[in-house]
């Protein structure tokens, strides 16, 4: 019998329309866990590294986390893993909501889809009924609309359901994943509208069995009451109307100008206003209390969810108010479309335009406000229209496909995708770790347990370092105390932040837990305007017990770290064969305005030796044999890239 | 002849809950066999109604088994929502699959977890954190006694 695991993948071979179900070995769930980690396992061993990403032998991959359907509460983010067109490499995204619990209730662990549809389908998961199904009739449809229909369709109102919208169907690299009020953004949307897949849908009855049922239960039961309570923990930015840490230290526009002191009392009052007239209700996730994202109904618009920093990201990028980011997420939204990076997509054509690089013959017709510009180009970057079509593939891409100086304009990517916009002043190292090394691709998805900034008493640092239950040893607790100034701190101290830091994510992506209670809730606080640090649900800690008392693999917090480790130099392996080296490890040139260059690749040395890897950035013979990823190292050797 | 009927009651607000289907959970993990055991809330005898483009959530409790389903069917409109004609219905009913055992087809009934019961509420109510569900103090009721109908035994 198996526990916390269905030990079922469902295999789709979409080109020649086959299902199989396939058991798998439970030693990967020993070696893996689940989520993230199994299926970068499944990359490595079945799509070669010269396939491109939209090839039939792409494999796209929804994985549930190992904890998923369990009572942990707060287990509940599937991983959707590929190879990206955008930057051909490992391609990372998670979606919250109830996709990954349904599916484990179904009966599978994992989706494993090749191939490529002969025209546009649909999944439909019925427990053991599992059928490929012609969803010619659905495209172009939005995402919450695919829904809608294919519930009607199927007579069944409690499917769920992951759809593109026709910003998908077209291979936009900004299209997203969207599942309830969940999105999976990052560059899988174009790969499933490759596969001419429009929506996986899903209905389980079954159950889940667990390993160690009443230790379990009780824990979780503590647990559901210990995260109501908790304000370390959730996201923050749904629950407080004050957004001052946005708004004054982010990018504005096409990641240009930080406006310092733009939060002020009237505009959290007008903020506030607009939040109360079109919030109708605040949801949560699967088995979580927190209370993170906002059903907004705004005039015009189909009712949608939103959530994080979302909320901020169009009308930052179009120097307008909330109400902006309102009216175009209800477009936006039923397109498929990652709003993190398309606000950016398009701040950059418009800079573009008013520069004179692109001009009205590129965009016949374009508004002169900038709300109007918003709107045109998200119409024209959806259907790959005209200008939408070079739009559709990145700021990296289109930059150099429209030339004349365009490249110049495209400051804010690392590894050919647009990060996060902000700018600050002194380079930040543990930042620039992150940046340059995370292969999530998002500082979203790689910071999260060490505190941002450091508190300014040495009386504030020992009230925090004693009570700091997440900290993984007591070195952590030591430098904690010692560190005054943000940028000054020693190598070794930013090397061991930025692999726990990881490391966390890592752990969670495999068995599905949401961030928020755990690998990014950690890092805020030591200023008045962001919420308490340092106390996530899950940490280092109890993060064994808890997986040992679902799935019975007995676990202890150095067996968890190397399932970590494992996965993530698995995840640098995939990147490493596809081409990938230190070269490609930068982050933008002016994400800070003062920089040291000497400094900066000292850094990055000590980080790679840290973490067992040649000055390349290539995981070391010793380091992936020591993570018994022999078959790496070998395959690695043949390839010329390790040598011996 | 008369006798002391106790009523327990879970008070449900629609309007608090998230739609986390925490209660879903717990449920059916508490009812099965060995406890805990396993986690299936199409087992759960507390679902929650959900239509989220609608902003409807409605949690509803498992209640009678009817052999038949409804001749006249309505829909119902509650300060310009609408909610379909199952919506606030407890019925374990030929119609849907809503309360009824997945494998088996056995209808399910919710209790408020049996007797005695568990200390700190039924457990869809001690894990909804956002008093969506809320267990009402007991109350009791004088009822008629039951009449036990004598067996009659022949003698052989």
């Amino acid at each position: 019998m198996r526990y916390g695991e269905t030990g079922v993948s469902l295999e789709i071979d979409l080109s020649r329309g086959s299902v199989e179900k396939v058991e798998t070995d439970p030693k990967l769930a020993e070696l893996h866990l689940g989520g993230q980690g199994s299926a970068a396992k499944i990359l490595w061993d079945r799509v070669s590294p010269e396939v491109e990403p939209f090839s039939p032998d792409n494999l796209l991959i929804f994985s549930t986390g190992l904890l998923h359907a369990t009572p942990v509460p707060g287990a509940n983010r599937t991983a959707v893993n590929t190879f990206s067109p955008q930057t051909n490499l490992f391609a990372h995204s998670m979606m919250g909501g109830f996709f990954g619990p349904e599916l484990k209730y179904a009966g599978y662990d994992k989706i494993v889809i090749r191939g490529q549809a002969p025209d546009l389908v649909y999944l439909w998961i019925n427990n053991d009924k599992v059928e490929i199904r012609d969803a010619t009739h659905l495209r172009g449809q939005g995402c919450q609309k695919t829904a809608t229909l294919i519930r009607e369709e199927l007579k069944n109102d409690k499917v769920q359901m992951a759809a593109i919208g026709p910003a998908g169907e077209n291979r936009v690299y900004m299209a997203s994943i969207d599942h309830s009020s969940a999105s999976a953004a990052r560059m899988v949307g174009p790969v499933m509208g490759d596969k001419r897949l429009k929506a996986i849908v899903v209905r389980g009855t079954k159950d889940l069995n667990i390993a160690r049922p009443t230790e379990l239960f009780e824990i979780c039961q503590r647990l559901i009451k210990e995260i109501n309570d908790s304000p370390y923990v959730g996201d923050w930015m749904a629950a407080d109307d004050n957004d001052s840490f946005h708004h004054d230290n982010f990018a504005w526009g096409n990641a240009r100008t930080r406006r310092k002191g733009y939060w002020n009392e009237e505009i959290e009052k007008k903020f506030t206003a607009i939040r109360q007239t079109y919030m109708e209700r605040i949801t949560g996730c699967y088995n979580c209390p927190k209370k993170c994202h906002h059903l907004i109904s705004y005039p015009g618009r189909q009712r949608y969810f939103f959530k994080c920093y979302a909320k901020d990201t169009y009308h930052m990028a179009a120097f307008q108010e909330l109400d902006f980011s309102y009216d175009i997420l209800g477009v936006t939204q039923e397109y498929g479309l990652d709003s993190y990076s398309t606000p950016q997509v398009i701040a950059f054509a418009i800079e573009l335009y008013e520069a004179g690089i692109l001009t009205d013959k590129d965009m016949p017709g374009f508004p002169s406000d900038v709300r109007g510009r918003f709107f045109y180009l998200v119409e024209k970057i959806v259907h790959r229209e005209g200008i939408g079509d070079i739009l559709a593939n990145g700021v990296y891409w289109a930059a150099r496909q429209i030339g004349k100086g365009a490249e110049k304009y495209d400051h804010n990517t690392t590894k050919k995708f647009e990060q996060i916009p902000i700018k600050l002043g002194k380079l930040n190292p543990p930042y620039f770790l992150m940046i340059a090394t995370g292969e999530k691709m998002a500082i979203t998805q790689i910071e999260g347990s060490f505190p941002q900034s450091p508190l300014p008493t040495r009386e504030e640092r020992e009230k925090f370092v004693n009570g700091w239950v997440a900290a993984p040893n007591e070195k952590f607790k030591q430098w904690f105390l010692e560190w005054e100034k943000r940028d000054q701190l020693p190598n070794e101290m930013t090397c061991a932040i930025t692999e726990w830091n990881e490391m966390m994510h890592y752990l969670d992506d495999s068995i599905g837990l949401c961030g928020f209670l755990s690998s990014f809730r950690g890092q805020f606080g030591g200023r008045p305007d962001l919420p308490p640090a340092g106390k996530p649900t899950y940490h280092i800690h109890n993060i064994p017990h808890i997986i040992s008392l679902a799935t019975g693999i007995e676990l202890d917090e150095a067996k968890l770290w190397e399932i970590g480790q494992r996965n993530r130099n698995l995840v640098r392996a995939l990147n490493i064969r596809r081409g990938m080296r230190r070269k490609d490890e930068a982050p933008p040139a002016d994400h800070w305005a003062v920089r040291d260059h000497e400094f900066e690749q000292k850094l990055l040395d000590d980080y790679y030796a840290y973490r067992g890897w040649n000055k390349e950035g290539i995981p070391t013979r010793e380091t992936l044999d020591k993570l018994g990823l022999t078959y790496v190292s070998e395959d690695f050797e043949r390839r010329g890239i390790l040598t011996s | 002849m008369k006798t002391i009927k106790t009523i327990k009651t879970i008070k449900i607000d629609p309007d608090k809950c998230t739609g986390c289907r925490a209660c879903e959970m717990a449920c059916s993990a508490f009812h099965a066999n060995p406890k805990y055991s396993i986690v299936n809330p199409t087992k759960s005898r507390i679902r929650v109604f959900w239509d989220e483009l609608n902003d409807v959530y409605v949690p509803i409790l498992a209640g009678e088994y009817t052999e038949t389903e409804c001749n006249a069917r309505y829909r119902m409109t509650i300060n310009g929502k609408e909610y379909g004609e199952c919506s606030f219905c407890r019925a374990s009913c030929p119609s849907r699959d809503l309360f009824k055992e997945p494998d088996s087809g056995v209808a399910l009934k919710c209790d408020a977890c049996g007797e005695p019961m568990p200390e700190g509420g039924p457990i869809c109510v001690q894990w909804c954190q956002h008093d969506a569900l809320t267990y009402a103090p007991e109350r009791t009721e004088e009822v008629e006694a039951v009449e036990e109908e004598e067996e009659e035994v022949e003698e052989l």
